[in-house]
């Protein structure tokens, strides 16, 4: 129990497109992606946990003026996945001009995908993405 | 805790500005110190809201500079405070607790920022190291996203078609333009339609230009004292009858998105301890970052039930007249968005309009005005109530 698990050890497993929670050995609640304490009772009793790959699209939006560095139109999405923790993502695979609102509640399919590393960010990523069952 | 009062309040016109941060601070400071009936020796303590002066103007650490640009005594600490958009709130919540608790008698409180020298890509980027730089910024994340992303949450779990949620969400920047014409402090002082709001650029979908607040260059501050000092310098003290403060993670923990969660706690600490209810609230001044976040705001402070504010400013209920006024100053939206200085400036409105000094934009009779800001990805919110 009790086991640290890291941003790093977040981004190696999502290099090998396995997605990285906590499970806690208190309440039975996952938290994704991982921290410290469990998101539901706060307890530090937590050991990795790799999460399933399906979830439900909750909501999104198109970025059109991006920060610098990224090169908009793109989706940002939550979801909810079936293991429980919400997690954010880009929406790929998906015609930015062609979404509405009946993309809330579809299934999604999640996996990384390797994003550069924008103005100021700590380094390049391994960032989560959701496509459309 | 003994009773706190605010005497001078003061800020510089909002927009786009040539004046550094310190020189935008120190035109407030003054002038709030000014119609306090004190001078800066008198104050001890300088509370500062700064978020982004290193990238602004590779300025860190700028609370002694604002502190020594007023004249205020070596022996007067200055300490700088960020919260986001909520930053001065924040600012202001910490003086009025450590007057309250009898630490300081007297100080001043406020906060500047200078947006507009960064340039739209680098506002963009350094406004979004708000969100979590781990798993949030790397996706490209914006707040104008983050309350996109909101908006159709409302649309979807209230089953109010799209087109109708934005057409009544143009209605909010339309009635905050509407008051903002009326004030000669505020960034944009014109009036505009419907149908300007829905023809604008897309910037997070579904919000476009006119949903979003400017970026904006500003100042404000404000005197802090105990109530029975402040009826001895000042005809009309007002009083901080209430403040709530609550802080909330990442969005992925905070899931619902059209439940701001940290206002609803924030607000209710706020209104227990004012000993008021929503219905007792003469005026508000909040958070209209974002056509949406005014809508989400009303909700969470008790207003209006979930789901029942969207067409609160298409109906007049919020507008100069109205059963409720809601942004006076014309808000985030109309005013501008000086980030480190907006809440101060939110508290400098609601004075002036309980001191009935407000001009064409005032809330007649107004005895209890509340004050609301949110910071970065609902990461944090702050509430003041003050009352005459």
């Amino acid at each position: 129990m009790n086991e640290e698990c890291t941003f790093e050890d977040y981004q190696k497993s999502m290099a090998d497109n396995k997605i990285l929670g906590v499970l806690c050995a208190d309440c039975n609640t996952i938290t994704a992606p991982p921290q410290a304490v469990c998101r539901k009772c706060s307890s530090p009793n937590l050991s990795p946990k790799e999460l399933g790959k399906n979830a439900t699209l909750q909501t999104f939006t198109v970025i059109r003026v991006a920060p610098d560095g990224m090169n908009p139109p793109y989706i940002v999405a939550l979801a909810e996945t079936d293991d429980g923790p919400w997690v954010i993502g880009n929406l790929i695979g998906v015609d930015p001009d062609k979404t509405d609102l009946e993309l809330i509640g579809k299934r999604v399919t999640m996996s990384s995908q390797h994003t550069k590393g924008n103005l100021y960010s700590l380094a390049d990523f391994h960032t989560l993405t959701f496509s459309l069952q | 805790m003994r009773e706190v009062a605010i005497l001078g309040v003061a800020m510089t016109k909002f927009g786009n500005s040539e004046k550094t941060n310190i020189e935008m601070f120190a035109e407030a400071g003054l002038g709030a110190i000014k119609n306090s009936n004190i001078e800066a020796k008198d104050l001890e303590a300088l509370f500062f809201g700064n978020c982004l002066g290193t990238f602004e103007e590779g300025q860190m650490h700028m609370a002694p500079f604002a502190h020594s640009v007023l004249g205020m005594p070596m022996s007067s600490p200055a300490t700088r405070f960020e919260g986001a958009c909520a930053t001065a709130t924040v600012a202001i919540r910490h003086a009025s607790l450590l007057v309250g608790a009898g630490v300081y008698d007297m100080v001043i409180a406020g906060g500047a920022e200078r947006t507009t020298a960064m340039g739209t890509p680098l506002a963009t980027r350094t406004f979004a190291m708000g969100c979590h730089a781990q798993y949030e910024s790397p996706l490209g994340i914006t707040f104008p996203g983050v309350f996109g992303m909101a908006a159709h949450m409302y649309a979807k779990k209230y089953n109010i078609p799209l087109k109708e949620l934005k057409r009544n969400m143009a209605e909010v920047a339309v009635k905050n333009h509407f008051h903002g014409a009326k004030n000669p402090k505020a960034h944009f002082q014109k009036e505009i339609t419907v149908e300007k709001v829905l023809s604008g650029g897309m910037v997070a979908d579904p919000l476009q230009l006119l949903d979003c607040c400017p970026f904006s260059d500003g100042s404000a501050a404000v005197v802090i004292t105990s109530a029975d000092k402040a009826k001895q310098l000042v005809d009309k003290p007002i009083y901080i009858a209430g403040t709530g403060q609550a802080s909330a993670g990442p969005l992925y923990l905070q899931q619902d998105l059209t439940r701001v969660k940290a206002r609803e706690i924030s607000i209710k600490k706020a209104y227990k301890q004012a000993g008021i209810a929503p219905k007792d609230v003469d005026l508000c001044e909040l958070h209209d970052c974002f056509t949406i976040a005014e809508i989400l705001a009303l909700e969470s402070m008790g207003f209006y039930e979930f789901g029942k504010a969207y067409d609160s400013a298409a109906k007049g209920e919020t507008r100069l007249g109205g059963k409720m006024i809601v942004n006076p100053s014309g808000g985030l939206k109309a005013k501008g968005h000086p980030i480190g200085a907006t809440g101060a400036a939110q508290v400098t409105e609601v004075v002036e309009q309980l001191r009935g000094e407000s001009g064409s934009r005032q809330v007649e009779g107004a005895k209890i005005g509340v004050v609301d800001t949110l910071g970065g990805d609902y990461g944090t919110v702050c509430n003041i109530i003050l009352r005459s």
